[in-house]
């Protein structure tokens, strides 16, 4: 075991934890989009409310979802610890000019891009998964479904009539997006995965899902807002 | 041309430090080091203390002449160190901000000179052959493909500066080890011992407290020799197969 706590203690073992963990968040984000955008359905929440029943009682997702919730917060923790231990060895003193065009914007504030995207995350599951796990929402019954569940579409369509919150959402996702510009091809390099094969298509994947999947994220609550 | 020249000075490594401003007279034909060299005789004739930097060749191979140059280590050009940044580059009236390699592993001597013998005990845990590998004669009976031996040399043109660390966000030496551990390890006289060497040398690294690699590639983009990224992949890749793919610490 002595070998494994070495590996994970070293900086290659605990950039190998933030790149798996990120790339599982970004799976997640993946299914999480196509789930959420049933909301932009006009059938009264229907397909929303089951999916969100699915999601919530079926075991194996529910098990995932454990695991979903362990690795937020290891990515969380080791994100920031690793940041803190990259700022002491800078060591006391820093530059008094700052290079801003060897590396770009992402890459060098992926911290405070992480530590906004877990503010949204507090927003976000505070106004509905919280609620939901409570179970101080109104309840529906559809057909075919042995017990009454909680009407989650109900919620999502009134917050979205705010819009402040609406502002707040488009915000978090273009902080998403910029975490997952640096982010999503950085974690294959952490990996090991360059080659003059793959990397280009890698790259070129990684900024079109940081552009695609924020941007379908924040349609829901601009569709919402604007024509529901 | 006419410049102004904020340098850092700092007596010693328990003094603080801070910049001082100094008025410049250069030619466009002078080298950084020699526009240097002009301030400096200036300082002896005023009976101050000339500024602290170090430097050798004075032809890119020494790796000894490092400032960083407005923000940038080697200053604003890519490909070249700072004895090859010539002043042309800079315009009359210009003020330029120089500083040295700030990196904790790499503690400062004075002004611009700083200690970096933290490479040196990153190449002493592994970084050398210790095998028989034969008389001379005997490395040209060994085929090597055409493309490895390319790839072994970029990595072998690593003049050991720190730029790579000096330009990380993070104070990372990713780029200086993995280099100095694939210009060895992709040939067959150095396969021999890099699975040992890999883990050997990562270890060191860690322990001498640079930071960790956040594939900003700000080091790719200072190194003086143009080393890619790509050799940190490669390292990773080599250190997780040491780890998962050896016996060694596995009783
Ligand atoms: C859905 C949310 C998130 C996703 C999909 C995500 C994804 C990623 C990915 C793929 C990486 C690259 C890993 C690598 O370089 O190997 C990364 C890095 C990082 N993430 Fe996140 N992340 C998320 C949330 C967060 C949060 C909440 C934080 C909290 C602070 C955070 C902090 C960081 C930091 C600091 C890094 C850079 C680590 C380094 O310096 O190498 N992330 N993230």
């Amino acid at each position: 075991m002595r070998w494994l706590i070495n590996f994970l203690g070293s900086s290659l073992g605990q950039k190998t934890i933030m790149s798996l963990t990120g790339l599982f968040l970004i799976s997640f984000l993946t299914v999480h989009l196509l789930g959420n955008l049933s909301l932009l359905l006009n059938d009264e929440g229907y397909t929303f409310n089951t999916y969100a029943y699915f999601m919530t009682h079926n075991p194996l997702i529910k098990t995932i979802s454990y695991g979903l919730y362990f690795f937020i917060v290891l990515h969380t923790i080791q994100g920031l610890y690793i940041t803190f231990k990259n700022r002491m060895a800078r060591g006391a003193n820093r530059y008094a000019v700052k290079a801003k065009d060897n590396a770009s914007f992402s890459s060098r504030n992926m911290a405070l891009l992480g530590t906004l995207v877990l503010a949204f995350l507090f927003i976000h599951m505070g106004d509905f998964w919280l609620r939901m796990k409570l179970d101080w929402l109104p309840t529906v019954v559809y057909e075919g479904y042995a017990e009454p569940m909680s009407n989650l579409y109900e919620r999502v369509a009134m917050q979205f009539k705010n819009p402040l919150i609406v502002i707040a959402y488009v915000i978090g996702q273009i902080v998403l997006g910029f975490h997952l510009w640096h982010g999503f091809q950085s974690a294959f390099q952490s990996l090991g995965l360059n080659h003059p094969k793959y990397t280009p298509f890698i790259k070129g994947l990684g900024k079109v899902y940081s552009v695609l999947v924020p941007a379908g994220f924040a349609l829901i609550p601009i569709v919402h807002f604007l024509l529901k | 041309m006419d410049l102004i020249l904020k340098v850092w000075r700092q007596k010693n490594n328990a003094d603080s430090g801070r910049f001082e401003k100094y008025k410049v007279k250069a030619n466009e034909h002078m080298s950084f080091l020699e526009m240097m060299d002009v301030l400096n005789e200036d300082l002896l004739a005023k009976k101050e203390e000339p500024i602290a930097f170090e430097h050798d060749c004075r032809e890119g191979i020494c790796g000894s002449c490092n400032m960083v140059i407005d923000g940038r280590p080697h200053g604003p050009n890519n490909g070249t160190t700072t004895c090859q940044l010539h002043m042309r580059f800079f315009k009359d009236g210009d003020t330029i901000t120089v500083e040295p390699w700030r990196v904790k592993a790499f503690p400062v001597i004075k002004d611009l000179v700083v200690d970096r013998s933290a490479f040196d005990r990153i190449i002493q845990s592994g970084g050398y052959i210790s095998v028989n590998t034969g008389q001379a004669q005997d490395a040209n009976a060994i085929p090597i493909e055409k493309d490895l031996a390319g790839q072994a040399f970029d990595a072998a043109t690593c003049i050991g500066c720190g730029a790579c660390a000096a330009a990380c966000p993070n104070a990372s030496a990713m780029l200086f080890t993995s280099a100095k551990i694939n210009h060895l390890g992709l040939l067959p006289q150095g396969e021999v011992e890099h699975s040992k060497r890999v883990q050997a040398m990562v270890t060191q690294m860690d322990e001498e407290g640079f930071g960790m690699c956040s594939n900003t590639g700000a080091c790719e983009v200072d190194c003086p020799k143009e080393i890619s990224i790509s050799n940190i992949a490669l390292m990773n890749r080599s250190y997780f197969g040491s780890v998962f793919g050896s016996d060694k610490g596995s009783k």
